[in-house]
């Protein structure tokens, strides 16, 4: 650890304080989601109710194949953008982007950080309704360990494209707006190729293997892709 | 205003040796098409204090943005601690502490949390205990370490900003009226961390003009509209030409 002379802050680190910057943010954003609780439960009864609404309106005891695979993502997908709405909230109501802006920090430890926060927030989510899902939805359970899976991969690409937006809108007035109508449409392929790797996995007769490998690629693609993106742009994302 | 007009243009005896900690020339910086700082130059060598004095609107807070490498210049050199803005702001981050309006605290974290947080940020070794020990210590808010932000008042926020401010023992000191909300024990306390000091240039913003002049060496009056009234020494501004300042039409 780079510390500076006389116990100041050494300028001349350079980007190597990054990691260090990252894991500060990360630690800050779960210990203040921890101490609130004001984004996963949100989330997580959001879903559970989506799944009552679904098993009431679509008058179905059971889901199969594409049919679940559109339910599970789709709400999942809507439950997220709970979060995405509020990843920039402190940071943009209590100085944390001039706090931030202020230490030699690069955008991408920030843009990182809010990623992994909302990657976590995602996965308790699913640690919650997956079982609640199978419970409602399923006959068997046995397609549901590589669906979660699938889920992990379209987590980083909701991660990587919701912070990307999020942090574009958190200045914007008309943010809860903005969030959605930018957001759903650049995440119609990371909804389709989820769809199709976990149709298989939820078919009727058991969880079936073939040609979701393709599917797998486009959602692996899809994230290195908004990942790469980010790192490109979240830098002059938190400029002035 | 005849008796500013007189005292600009003066010249002036050389500088001091110390190295330039600002250097800010035809600075301009405008929000969509209106111009907040006009044509705005400032010196300010190390272990100086300027006052800047201006009305409400004069683009004073916009010139300690500025400066903090937190807004752009639309136009016009700025150097802050020899790093070129905002081509070099990377160089001067981490060199700076910025106490504005708003504290720059988390609500929902802890005074020492969002001081451990601040010190990650910047660098600083380890979690940087003691020397957040000491600060709260000085500020007299040891007893309130582990109490969460939303729960103090707002004199205790803003000793707890001087702490974040300067936690990283910055070069540069911007200070946007430092002494708000604290009554005069507090400032008091904060004095000795925000003061004046041979190891620290000061940028100081503030509407009591007695103290603003008293305190600096440099005085940079803005007018209404971000044109500047006057720069130069602080002995050549009276404090009626000062309050005149105030009252006069853009």
């Amino acid at each position: 650890m780079s510390g500076g002379r006389d116990g100041r802050a050494d300028p001349g680190r350079g980007r190597g304080h990054s990691l260090r910057a990252f894991k500060a943010i990360l630690a800050k954003d779960l210990r203040v989601e921890l101490r609130t609780l004001q984004s996963v439960p949100a989330m997580a009864l959001f879903g559970v109710t989506t799944f009552v609404l679904f098993r009431y309106g679509l008058d179905r005891t059971t889901l199969s194949g594409g049919l679940a695979a559109g339910v599970l993502l789709a709400t999942v997908l809507f439950a997220a953008i709970l979060a995405i709405n509020r990843l920039f909230v402190a940071e943009r109501d209590e100085g944390g982007f001039d706090a931030i802006r202020l230490a030699p920090v690069d955008g991408t430890a920030l843009g990182g950080a809010k990623a992994a926060a909302l990657i976590v927030y995602l996965v308790m989510l699913e640690v919650i309704t997956l079982p609640v899902f199978a419970l409602f939805f399923l006959d068997s359970w046995a397609g549901l360990a590589p669906v979660a899976g699938v889920l992990a991969l379209a987590d980083v690409g909701l991660a990587a494209t919701g912070v990307l937006v999020s942090a574009i809108a958190a200045n914007s007035r008309a943010r809860d707006l903005l969030v959605p109508l930018v957001l759903l449409p650049l995440l119609i392929p990371v909804m389709i190729a989820a769809a199709n790797a976990a149709e298989p996995l939820l078919a009727a007769q058991g969880p079936a293997y073939g040609g979701i490998g393709k599917w797998v690629g486009v959602l692996a693609l899809y994230d290195m892709t908004f990942i790469a993106v980010g790192f490109a742009v979240y830098d002059f994302l938190l400029e002035d | 205003m005849p008796e500013l007009a007189s005292v600009q243009g003066k010249i002036e005896p050389p500088a001091p040796a110390t190295p330039l900690a600002v250097s800010v020339s035809g600075l301009w910086r405008e929000f969509g098409e209106m111009p907040v700082l006009c044509d705005v130059a400032l010196t300010l060598h190390g272990g100086e204090t300027v006052s800047v004095l201006g009305p409400n609107g004069a683009g004073k807070t916009t010139l300690l943005r500025v400066l903090a490498t937190l807004l752009r210049p639309t136009a016009g050199e700025v150097s802050v601690l020899g790093c070129s803005l905002p081509r070099e702001s990377w160089r001067a981050r981490g060199r700076i502490g910025y106490l504005g309006h708003e504290p720059l605290l988390y609500r929902d974290l802890s005074c020492a949390e969002n001081l451990r947080f601040a010190a990650r940020l910047h660098g600083l070794p380890g979690d940087a205990a003691e020397r957040i020990a000491e600060l709260l210590d000085r500020v007299r808010m040891s007893r309130r370490a582990d109490e969460l932000v939303r729960n103090l008042s707002a004199g205790m926020v803003q000793r707890l900003a001087v702490c974040r401010a300067v936690l990283h023992q910055p070069e540069l000191l911007l200070l946007d009226e430092p002494r708000s909300h604290l009554d005069p024990e507090a400032a008091a306390l904060v004095e000795p961390l925000i003061g004046p000091g041979p190891e620290r240039a000061r940028v100081l913003v503030t509407h009591e003009i007695d103290l603003g002049l008293a305190e600096a060496d440099r005085v940079l009056a803005l007018r209404a509209g971000g044109v500047v009234a006057y720069e130069g020494k602080a002995s050549g501004l009276s404090a009626g030409d000062a309050r005149a300042i105030y009252g006069g039409a853009p």
